[in-house]
């Protein structure tokens, strides 16, 4: 039926939006929005698991990352975080903010040189930046509380999706500049990969200045609570 | 030559084996879960050449496999184990005697990845390439994980296998977040069979008013927002926002350039990104690996930089493509 439009598997995006409101278990929320949206659109049901398993056999790259997973679980049973912490606390002077902003400029310059998987949460993150940002946020000051140690954890790891996101599009062989410059060669504009991501680059300037800002405040929000709780004399009291 | 595909068998195998010591410790839906798991990364290949051929079975015994990951997923909660004060004075014991010499496994893996990645084209074994130069990247990875391995057990005089245990049990603690990325591209696959992305298309054009180039760019930008966050993917959304309001409106009828358009185009979809649980290896993965009591811990960190870089792309396009 050319010219009418099926409406109906926009019922699958409907369930992924409830089910993640509701909090509902993730991978169910979505394998459940895949067969709604297949069903509503008159796949049959043989075809609509062939087409899920294919799918899903031609992304299993996105699990490659589960070899490092022995490196890093060795290594953290022999103590690489408690290690990172320590190391972190010999710098004096070394704040959560000077320390996340580094990495920051640091993971944008990698990503936009094509170095975009060299970093990545489960191989740095977790056992490296994760550690020695708590370590530099306590500024051998003692422990942080709960809630200041996870908003830390947190901090760390959107200043490593920050920087690889708004690094990555200035690299020529990145696979989104190829996407954008094949969109527009398929429908007859022929333009250089270079100068499309050189147009990158005012974006990555301003998604440093304005995490390295946030960072900032991070920091400044918990010396505060800090030095309120030092006053009333109670140390890490539950907030 | 050390094509992906032997990666893949590894990665198949590491699973088989946390599967085997979850079955020994009896609990069973864990094992079943990684078991399952195991069937891409060990079959993949045959799956993808029967679809080849046209034959569908294996695929959609894949396929079944898919729901029964769902299901199992739904059953067993995450669970991180907090380690006793014995694990955890027995850890700072081997920090101070390992020293900084343990850092150096876990710097080997981007460096020597990094490393491979430029020299992969020269090595050759027997005339063959060592590492298979369509993939250089992954077999580069793959193979600075080994080698770190190697590394590792070196710095820790560990016995190899202890490895593996510590590998399962970081597994065992993502537990189902790390099937997420995977799953969803597949969502994303059946999103794309069944025209998803061209339908919100057509909604959004139907009822912009297109003689405005401010509303048509709004609507271009906003759409990238919202489609990424719904995809999980600005990669997803750019094609379909492309076709339905860039390319046409934007650039066609209202002389905007081109390759402006798309690099910061791009870019406004990874605000998206940055607010989606979608993107599942970006912003729930990392709350389930930091050990985050709210799975959105790192999606609400970052909604502020999201939503200022937004305004500041809009108002960039705004400036810059119509001169």
């Amino acid at each position: 039926m050319p010219g009418v439009i099926n409406y109906w598997p926009l019922l699958g995006v409907a369930v992924v939006v409830i089910g993640f409101t509701l909090r509902r278990n993730p991978v169910l929320v979505v394998v459940t929005a895949g067969l709604v949206s297949g069903l509503c659109a008159g796949i049959p049901l043989p075809d609509l698991l062939a087409l899920l398993g294919r799918t899903f056999v031609e992304n299993r790259v996105l699990l490659l990352f589960l070899l490092t997973l022995p490196v890093i679980g060795l290594l953290e049973h022999f103590g690489l975080r408690e290690r990172a912490r320590t190391w972190i606390a010999s710098f004096r002077g070394l704040t959560l903010a000077r320390f996340q902003i580094t990495y920051l400029g640091l993971r944008q310059l990698l990503s936009m040189a094509g170095l975009i998987d060299i970093a990545g949460h489960a191989q740095t993150v977790r056992p490296l930046i994760a550690p020695m940002s708590e370590s530099a946020a306590e500024g051998g000051r003692g422990p942080l509380t709960d809630s200041q140690r996870d908003r830390v954890r947190a901090s760390a790891a959107a200043v490593e999706n920050v920087g690889r996101f708004f690094g990555e599009d200035v690299f020529v062989a990145f696979g989104a500049v190829l996407l954008i410059q094949g969109f527009y060669a398929r429908n007859g504009i022929v333009l250089e990969p270079l100068s499309i991501s050189l147009w990158a680059l005012p974006t990555a300037i301003a998604a440093f200045l304005i995490h390295s800002v946030r960072v900032r405040l991070l920091q400044r929000r918990i010396d505060r609570e800090r030095r309120l709780i030092g006053k009333d004399g109670a140390t890490n009291a539950p907030r | 030559m050390l094509r992906v595909e032997y990666l893949y068998w590894l990665v198949g195998a590491f699973l088989i084996a946390a599967a085997w010591f979850n079955l020994r410790e009896r609990r069973f839906s864990m094992a079943a879960f990684w078991l399952i798991l195991s069937g891409p990364f060990v079959f993949g290949d045959l799956v993808l050449a029967a679809v080849q051929r046209n034959e569908a079975l294996p695929a959609q015994f894949m396929g079944g496999g898919v729901v029964a990951l769902g299901l199992l997923a739904a059953r067993g909660g995450l669970r991180s184990k907090a380690d006793t004060p014995a694990e955890h004075e027995q850890r700072e014991r081997s920090a101070a005697r390992i020293g900084n010499r343990l850092f150096a496994p876990a710097l080997a893996i981007p460096v020597l990845t990094l490393a491979l990645f430029f020299a992969g084209r020269h090595l050759s074994l027997n005339g063959m390439p060592l590492l298979d130069p369509k993939a250089l990247t992954l077999t580069s990875l793959g193979l600075a994980s080994l080698l770190a391995l190697v590394g590792a057990v070196r710095v820790t005089r560990a016995r190899p296998l202890h490895s593996i245990v510590e590998g399962r049990r970081l597994l065992d603690s993502l537990g189902w977040a790390v099937l997420l990325p995977m799953i969803l591209a597949t969502l994303g696959g059946v999103f794309a069979a069944t025209g998803v992305g061209e339908t919100i298309a057509a909604l959004t054009s139907a009822v912009i008013p297109i003689d405005s180039r401010m509303a048509c760019l709004l609507a271009f930008a906003l759409g990238m927002v919202l489609f990424t966050i719904i995809m999980g993917n600005a990669f997803a959304a750019f094609p379909v926002m492309m076709a339905g309001i860039g390319l046409p409106l934007l650039v066609l009828r209202h002389g905007a350039d081109p390759a402006i358009l798309g690099a910061i185009g791009m870019l406004t979809g990874y605000c998206g990104t940055l607010l989606t649980p979608m993107a599942a290896n970006f912003n729930i993965v990392p709350a389930v690996l930091l050990e985050l009591p709210d799975q959105y811990g790192v999606i609400r960190s970052q909604i502020p930089t999201a939503l200022a870089l937004m305004v500041v792309n809009v108002a960039l396009m705004a400036l810059l493509v119509f001169r």
